[in-house]
């Protein structure tokens, strides 16, 4: 089934992470396997790396510890090979980390040097989107994370009921647009030319860390703005080469969008004001942070609705 | 929240897998209020079920549903009930008998399978609208989303704004009445059943027609505008099933080897 959930304040900042958490917490219901967020703070001249050692589920062997101090090491080492210079490397978990450098090289080298240590996936790579995804439903993801107090402009979040992948944070949402900085997507359906995209964007030179259907929605809206389309172009092609049913949810930088296919066969309920634009699966959702009556609309069939803040 | 309310859940994430009626309404002779702003929804429609079935109170306000999910469901009971504010997903199903109004919006499938009675959603109605309703009124003053009266059997649905893709989809009885535009796919695979639309219509669904129009037609519509309220009735276009798909077909396929 699975939840998604999107806000963006148009009139400054707020805590995105709390608001994020109520929203998704409000939809554990539609997906308890895994809960992720894709967070926008204030840009920086800093490159924010999120990155994860291990899975939450893999096994526990003997070395377990050391083998990620030694791969931690041996990111940080990569990190001033590639020119980058180092703020801070902070454990967040036993296996997940953020790291803030200084780097104006090519990103994609940038992830591909880091991915070729063992174990190493970039969950997130940008100058203000953070993605944060783990086990458990979202209560669970923030307090181990410490998301409350995060403060952001805008935000994406997903519950997730794994259906056709496995339950680990490679196959929890969002996802990253890799090799893109600062592109994210949320996803609820399932595409049904999948393995067509995979394959074109794989022999385009993309990489793909799951074997979920969602991930290609992610890459192929960054190649398509990297083309030179704006989101909204890239999704409103998306419409016309994605198969399948789905709702989902995209952010860069400034902006967040929502696509529906034209079945619409996945719901979403939005609220618009002047000051903030909240949008869910579920209204008991976006009342999670508006706890008041509020008037929603459901976005009709192939619809693309872009906000900035 | 106080601690005795807050919502538990089960094994699977389901919320309240044991609850006991709240009784936490006002009541005020033949009528009754209650706020289900700290309620889950078992407990709303366990309070529900105490007033209307043990107490005999067919006045009913729920103030505050907040947007929760299965409000009201299989109410068998003429009465009255009123909700002050919105409802969530498969709101009101399986009823039989009441007159319900609903003064925000609802979700996907609110009267699923209803039987009779009216409800009035005054705001808009997710996708599924009135999905199978047997008998009845449904008129949501708003627009609706996709799917409206999918596997329609009986009643009237009546929508004073937009409907969405695939509107009366496999209809097989019964009326739609739509005061605005509507989206592709028309009374797709429809069996049986009227529409009527005053606005556009994007295209229409297979074996969905454009239908004569009757005297029969404009005493409907003239009657439900009079029964709700709504004003003059504009200039409707009449749709019905073209009755060409294989299912009007009345030969067994062992009698088309035959034939052929």
């Amino acid at each position: 089934m699975c939840g998604i959930a999107g806000i963006i304040h148009r009139d400054g900042s707020s805590d995105v992470g709390s608001e994020m958490t109520r929203m998704l917490q409000a939809m554990k219901h539609r997906g308890p396997d895994s809960s992720g967020y894709a967070l926008f703070g204030e840009p920086s001249e800093l490159v924010v790396i999120r990155f994860k050692l291990a899975d939450a589920n893999d096994p526990r062997d003997f070395d377990f510890k050391e083998r990620l101090e030694r791969h931690r090491q041996e990111v940080e080492s990569r990190l001033h090979k590639i020119g980058a210079s180092v703020d801070r490397v902070e454990r967040e978990t036993e296996y997940a980390y953020r790291a803030t450098v200084r780097y104006d090289g090519d990103m994609k080298a940038l992830a591909d040097y880091l991915e070729d240590v063992p174990g190493c996936e970039v969950l997130s790579l940008g100058h203000s989107l953070e993605i944060v995804k783990d086990l458990g439903d979202a209560q669970e993801v923030s307090d181990l994370y410490r998301l409350g107090g995060f403060s952001g402009t805008h935000a994406i979040g997903h519950v997730r009921m794994a259906t056709e992948s496995d339950v680990d944070i490679s196959g929890a949402h969002p996802y990253w647009a890799y090799p893109f900085s600062d592109v994210a997507v949320v996803h609820n359906g399932q595409l049904t030319n999948y393995f067509q995209w995979k394959r074109r964007l794989e022999s385009s030179g993309h990489r793909f860390q799951s074997e979920c259907d969602s991930e290609i929605i992610a890459v192929y809206l960054a190649e398509k703005m990297a083309d030179g389309d704006s989101l909204e172009d890239a999704m409103h092609r998306s419409l016309d080469e994605l198969d399948g049913v789905f709702t989902y949810m995209a952010v860069t930088q400034d902006a967040l969008g929502v696509a529906k296919d034209e079945m619409a066969a996945k719901p979403l309920v939005l609220y618009e004001s002047d000051g903030i634009v909240a949008m869910a699966s579920e209204e008991i959702a976006i009342r999670a942070v508006l706890n008041r009556e509020i008037e929603t609309t459901d976005p009709y069939e192939g619809q693309v609705l872009v906000w900035t803040r | 929240m106080s601690g005795a309310r807050r919502t538990t859940y089960d094994a699977r994430g389901l919320a309240e897998p044991h609850a006991e009626v709240p009784k936490v309404s006002d009541i005020d002779g033949a009528a009754a209020s209650f706020d289900a702003t700290e309620l889950t929804t078992r407990q709303i429609n366990l309070e529900l079920r105490w007033l209307l079935y043990e107490l005999r109170i067919l006045d009913v306000t729920v103030r505050n549903p907040g947007a929760k999910h299965s409000i009201g469901v299989g109410i068998l009971q003429r009465c009255r009930i009123r909700y002050e504010g919105s409802l969530g997903y498969f709101g009101l199903g399986l009823i039989d008998g009441p007159e319900i109004t609903v003064t925000g919006r609802v979700g996907w499938s609110v009267c699923e399978n209803m039987m009779s009675g009216v409800v009035v959603i005054e705001k808009n109605a997710g996708s599924l609208t009135g999905a199978a309703m047997r008998g009845g009124d449904l008129v949501v003053h708003g627009s609706v989303g996709a799917r409206t009266g999918i596997d329609q059997k009986g009643g009237t649905i009546i929508v004073g704004g937009d409907a969405g893709t695939m509107t009366a989809f496999m209809m097989q009885r019964g009326r739609q009445i739509i005061l605005g535009d509507v989206g592709p796919g028309l009374g797709d695979s429809m069996y049986d059943g009227q529409i009527y639309v005053a606005g556009s219509v994007k295209s229409l669904g297979i074996d969905c027609v454009e239908g004569e129009w009757t005297d029969a037609d404009t005493e409907l519509i003239e009657r439900k505008f009079r029964i709700y309220g709504l004003g003059t009735p504009p200039a409707f276009q009449k749709f019905v099933c073209g009755k060409m798909l294989y299912n009007y077909d009345n030969l067994e396929p062992s009698e088309k080897k035959l034939v052929i």
